[in-house]
């Protein structure tokens, strides 16, 4: 039988990973497709390919469906998040310059301190602190100005924005474009390995479960090809769980490094796919616990408590309505697909569709309809926790 | 109908930044800068106050493009993706053709509209070239790639140059490949074992 052919759009990143495995390993073969990994050279083009029709289905960063579907980001279109793709996996990292004004105020150094870390860096300069992010509707921004709101620091936050695509991170860096950066690997470590970054702060560090990728499609195009979407969650859910079993992670950096779909070298797949950071050149690398997930506690659920979360960051970004942001966004996620396509294969499945976020500092078994799932760490560096109610 | 529109154009490929600009002044529109250099392109951008952006859909500074439109402090103006978010047939030509646009501010959708038609005509040629070329290419690689995999079975198996074609193209055949993709495996392999 011939495979059907999915137009698959993917920005070249480590987290990109489920789909290239998907493919490469043959997960989306068995399911009868042929996934067309069509690279995007930036999250707009792909966006405006998605919105248009010539992409099925997409990698996306999480806030983008949200964005998308209230008109704040490109052409009108309604998209849904089918599941989340991976969790975590970004770096926050300053320039030589900054991380040396940083000590000098009182900086202890480390990797785990959002707290401690704030301060040094918004007073560090007296001009504005000019900030990288991948996009303006990413989770590195959302997580970058959730943490600067709510530190607690004693200089007011003066930030300026600079979208910047992640292979021209570290040049922006060394040419003094960018002061500070949020970036998703390998692209923090390509600025510590060329001198002239330093990484301050893990993502997970400001929320320990945060959605950062997700997979995407139009609303029409869900509701007309039941059939494929259910393949296609069924292949990317199963190369997702592939991926998170920690004796596969050396055959999946050989895989994408030999695939042609990413050009990341094999030294900068390791540090994401091991999560061992070298955060200052020539250091000795430290240990950061889930730094990216696949599939582990419950990562590929579409919860719409995480979409709640995106929705009001946006609207605490934008100004618009904060109720209309999170029903919006909510609306987005597909948790329906989730469990409709995926609950027969086996695949464990949480109670309800929303969680109070930020509730877990460690792990805990809950109820699901297997008996028990895993889930969390997800706190919030600040201790908050965020109930949107259980919605619809 | 007056043309005093300021038109940036972000392109690196000065050839084809040329083309652009070229097509540009025949229908009437004079003010028209090209930015090359990617660095600091919203920062550039501020300064110049253009009235409408075109990139190429590809270009990957358009993340940072992005920004500036969604930019909310006072002192960028708004920029919102060109075109009317209702004319779905311009989109998907502009689409088509490669070409995204920005305006800035509040120009009307009319003055706007012939600019696009004519940057899209352009983007159309100038991606059909890109293509062909890109064929040429791959027709040139794909025929020294058969000749080689060709040279290859007749010094193995002592054949004529037809009969070592019959070969390659009866093993694609019952394998339900392309006789280049069989050629490309054979000379793989053999770059393996030797």
């Amino acid at each position: 039988m011939t495979p059907i052919r999915l137009n698959c759009g993917y920005v070249p990143l480590v987290d990109s990973a489920p789909l290239i495995v998907a493919q490469e390993m043959r997960f989306a073969a068995d399911e009868g497709l042929a996934l067309n990994l069509l690279r995007q050279p930036s999250w707009a083009a792909l966006r405006d390919l998605l919105a248009l029709g010539h992409l099925d289905v997409a990698h996306m960063l999480s806030p983008m469906p949200a964005a998308m579907s209230l008109g704040l980001s490109g052409p009108a279109a309604q998209i849904d998040a089918l599941m989340v793709l991976s969790v975590n996996g970004t770096v926050v990292g300053v320039s030589t310059q900054m991380a040396q004004a940083m000590r000098a105020r009182g900086w202890a150094g480390g990797f785990n301190d959002p707290k401690a870390t704030a301060e040094p860096m918004l007073s560090a300069l007296d001009r504005p602190l000019r900030v990288g992010v991948p996009f303006p509707y990413s989770m590195h921004r959302l997580l970058f100005e959730y943490w600067i709101r709510n530190a607690g620091a004693a200089t007011p936050p003066n930030l300026r924005i600079i979208t910047t695509p992640p292979p021209l991170m570290a040049e922006a860096v060394s040419s003094g474009e960018i002061d500070v950066f949020c970036v998703g690997e390998p692209w923090g470590s390509v600025a510590v390995g060329a001198d002239v970054g330093e990484l301050i702060l893990p993502g997970g560090a400001i929320w320990a479960h945060a959605p950062e990728k997700v997979l995407a499609a139009r609303r029409t195009w869900i509701d007309d090809n039941a059939e494929q979407v259910s393949a296609l969650m069924r292949a990317v859910a199963r190369a997702a769980r592939w991926l998170d079993q920690p004796d596969n992670r050396a055959l999946a950096i050989e895989v994408l490094a030999r695939s042609s779909h990413l050009d990341v070298p094999l030294h900068a797949l390791e540090h994401a796919l091991t999560g061992r950071f070298a955060t200052k050149f020539g250091a000795a690398p430290v240990h950061v616990d889930n730094f990216v997930q696949f599939h582990n506690g419950a990562t590929n659920f579409p919860w719409r408590s995480q979409a709640a979360w995106i929705g009001a960051e946006i609207s605490h970004l934008t100004g618009i309505d904060r109720d209309h942001a999170i029903a919006v966004a909510q609306s987005t996620v597909r948790p329906d697909c989730y469990r409709t396509y995926l609950g027969p294969i086996g695949v464990d499945m949480p109670g309800a569709s929303a969680k109070v976020e930020g509730a877990l500092a460690h792990p805990v078994a809950v109820a699901s309809t297997r008996g028990q799932m895993i889930l969390g760490p997800d706190a919030f560096f600040d201790g908050k926790t965020y109930d949107f109610g259980a919605g619809v | 109908m007056s043309k005093d529109m300021k038109i940036a154009v972000i392109e690196s490929d000065r050839d084809r930044a040329v083309g652009i600009i070229d097509a540009l002044r025949e229908d009437g529109w004079d003010d028209v800068v090209v930015l090359g250099d990617v660095t600091g392109l919203a920062r550039k951008l501020a300064a110049l106050e253009p009235d409408l952006v075109l990139i190429d859909l590809a270009n990957p500074s358009r993340d940072a493009l992005e920004q500036v439109s969604a930019a909310t402090d006072a002192q960028s103006r708004p920029v919102a993706m060109f075109v009317d978010r209702s004319d779905d047939e311009m989109t998907q030509a502009a689409v088509t053709a490669g070409l995204s646009a920005y305006v800035v501010g509040e120009l009307q959708p009319e003055r706007i509209r012939p600019v696009l038609k004519t940057a899209i005509a352009r983007f159309q040629m100038m991606s059909q070239m890109r293509r062909e070329l890109e064929a040429a290419k791959q027709a040139l690689a794909d025929r020294k790639t058969l000749d080689r995999a060709k040279g290859m079975i007749m010094r193995a198996k002592g054949v004529g140059e037809d009969e070592a074609y019959a070969l390659l193209r009866k093993a694609a055949m019952s394998q339900n490949r392309k006789v280049i993709e069989v050629a490309q495996a054979l000379l793989t392999a053999s770059d393996l074992l030797t």
